[in-house]
């Protein structure tokens, strides 16, 4: 009685992993394997690792995706360090996630109106006697404007792993004779890098197919994998192509995730 | 969490109570049974009283639904399901659907009004005899330019476009058909070649150009040019108007030595059913004060010459969106290629925004 009951528990979840998880996974994996001609072949993944197009965009995108993520851990571990400290800090680190319920293309187009050649920004310079720059489609503005919208995704899971640090660590740690600097390197950073792993984990993966970033902000002076899948599934209809890059991003998901894996020592169980 | 569901549920009946309505009075009166018309277009491309004024001449009800490309409108209709009875596909789209035998061919001695339209725009190569196919609305690709940074007059050719005086000015629109297609016609190529040398060529040449490519972008195209981000952009000629109607500062020229013509035509689809309504509203478009009154709604060039003469002198004259005759032979079509070589146009392209 009670082992079937938990059967009935389970059956949701296995049926969404099942049909939303497992079944998009290998119909990418499938469709990787067909060319334009629905023949089956391994000629995709020849093509995009022969192809110096193809390896150019990777690079480029692992090398853009780490910027970006670089810069949001770099912004956002001294705000979440702050942010813990405070007295309404639930209500801080509020205002902080309040612009992921905005969408993300109304704040590209917010972008646009910032950056753009008469916007805001170059009204602000040419107010303080600064010729007006060129900042829309630009390796910079693109990173940036990418950081931007990655930090709250951040910050939340850095910030959740401090509040979790007991207060009786730092007191000891101070105690016994640390510096503040010592208490932040040898007791905070440790143990809050499980935090900074899986924003790393949630921060990275997307920044790798911005495609939509790197149209609107980067003027496709980027190219990403995202444009390639997004030409292949639309433009040239090559499914087959498109689903191998794809299985790419699923790979170096993957990687990522072995990289970046937090053992947590049966610390908790 | 009590208070949460209910303001969700409130939400929801209000939406749906609304949607429920706006359908309601949108469907307006009359039967929808047999009398109705499915017709599948670009979105916001035709003008709506035309649809009311239809449905009160003959009876028929015509629900439109919408798509943003010709490959997904051709993805759609290809997976089945649908029941649409017209449809807008470019140039290239119709040689396409025709080859898949997604289309019906028209049947003449239904249609009247036929000869309304301009020699230049019917029987090309893409619906030779216009079997298929009746154009809808045609037009150019062209150079877009600000009058403020460039003297008018002054760009009138593709390759003007190499020189370093627009040097980080120029947006082009993301379409390797047509940005690949300007190269080659600078090159004194057809648009349509499917010689790997000439598309090395024209990738090369374009290569050149990335110091001038300020940036490569979609519709926002339209936005930008219209801030007055950039000074020249290359787009086409539909384009163009929506941005002059918003900056009075822009001009739109058709290179003399040539520019692709594109055209949307009516074709109708296999999925086709309702026969009596579709050559009711092909004949109701072709009729001149039908297409001149759409043409003044969307701006875009129409085909049918006794619609053109309906429109102001001002349009009528307009060489930007009605080019000379001259000019007019030397605009070339799109022919459908075959996916290894639309793959071949499209990698090369992808080079060419990759190229720093």
């Amino acid at each position: 009685m009670k082992r079937s009951f938990k059967g009935l528990f389970y059956t949701p979840y296995i049926l969404w992993l099942a049909m939303f998880v497992i079944a998009p996974v290998a119909l990418i994996i499938y469709y990787s394997f067909f060319d334009i001609h629905h023949q089956f072949t391994f000629s995709n993944y020849r093509v995009f690792f022969e192809s110096g197009t193809y390896l150019t965009m990777t690079a480029n995108s692992v090398l853009y995706a780490f910027l970006i993520t670089v810069i949001s851990i770099l912004i956002s571990y001294p705000m979440a360090l702050v942010i813990s400290k405070l007295k309404h800090r639930d209500l801080w680190i509020l205002l902080v996630i309040l612009p992921t319920w905005i969408n993300l293309l109304l704040k590209a187009y917010a972008f646009i109106g910032l950056l753009s050649h008469d916007g805001l920004v170059n009204n602000l310079f040419g107010f303080f006697g600064i010729p007006a720059q060129q900042m829309l489609f630009t390796d910079t503005s693109f990173i940036l404007v990418a950081a931007y919208i990655q930090i709250p995704f951040m910050i939340l899971p850095i910030y959740n792993s401090m509040t979790d640090i007991s207060d009786s660590y730092i007191r000891a740690s101070s105690d016994l004779g640390a510096s503040k600097w010592q208490t932040l390197t040898k007791i905070i950073i440790p143990m809050t890098m499980p935090g900074i792993k899986s924003g790393i984990q949630i921060v990275f993966i997307p920044s790798l197919s911005l495609f939509m970033l790197s149209r609107l902000i980067g003027g496709n002076k980027i190219i990403t994998l995202g444009t390639a899948v997004e030409e292949h599934f639309l433009t040239t209809m090559n499914w087959g192509m498109g689903s191998t890059i794809g299985v790419v991003l699923i790979i170096s998901m993957v990687v990522v995730m072995l990289f970046t894996n937090t053992k947590r020592k049966g610390r908790r169980s | 969490m009590k208070k949460f569901v209910i303001i969700i549920i409130t939400i929801l009946i209000l939406c749906m109570g609304l949607s429920y309505g706006s359908n309601e009075l949108t469907k307006s009166t009359g039967d929808s049974g047999n009398k109705v018309l499915n017709l599948y277009n670009w979105g916001d491309y035709i003008d709506p009283s035309l649809l009311t004024k239809f449905q009160k001449e003959t009876g028929y009800h015509v629900n439109v639904e919408t798509f943003d490309s010709n490959e997904a409108m051709y993805t759609k209709i290809k997976q089945g399901g649908t029941s649409y009875d017209l449809t807008v596909p470019s140039d290239y789209m119709v040689q396409k659907m025709k080859a898949d035998h997604m289309l019906i061919p028209l049947d003449k001695s239904k249609l009247t009004g036929m000869n309304n339209y301009g020699s230049s725009f019917m029987n090309k190569s893409f619906d030779p005899d216009n079997r298929y196919s009746i154009p809808y609305f045609w037009g150019t690709l062209g150079i877009i330019y600000n009058d403020k940074d460039v003297k008018p007059g002054s760009l009138e050719h593709w390759n003007q476009l190499w020189q370093s005086k627009y040097r980080d000015g120029i947006m082009l629109i993301d379409s390797a058909r047509d940005i690949m297609g300007f190269s080659l016609i600078s090159l004194g190529k057809s648009v349509n070649t499917t010689k790997t040398a000439n598309l090395i060529a024209a990738r090369n040449k374009l290569n050149r150009l990335s110091p001038n490519v300020k940036a490569v972008v979609a519709d926002e195209i339209k936005m930008y040019m219209a801030e007055g981000e950039a000074p020249v952009a290359v787009d086409w000629s539909g384009e163009a108007s929506e941005m002059m109607s918003q900056n009075s500062h822009l001009h739109y020229v058709v290179p003399t030595e040539g520019s692709n013509m594109w055209f949307d035509n009516l074709v109708i689809p296999k999925t086709a059913k309702h026969f009596k309504a579709i050559y009711a509203f092909l004949n109701f478009m072709n009729q001149p004060e039908n297409a001149a009154q759409n043409a003044k709604y969307i701006g875009y060039s129409t085909p049918n010459n006794k619609a053109l003469k309906l429109l102001p002198k001002s349009v009528r004259d307009d060489k930007q969106f009605y080019p000379p005759q001259d000019v007019l032979d030397r605009l070339q079509v799109y022919s459908n290629l075959s996916p290894q070589k639309v793959q071949q146009y499209n990698d090369l392209y992808l080079e060419f925004k990759m190229h720093k």
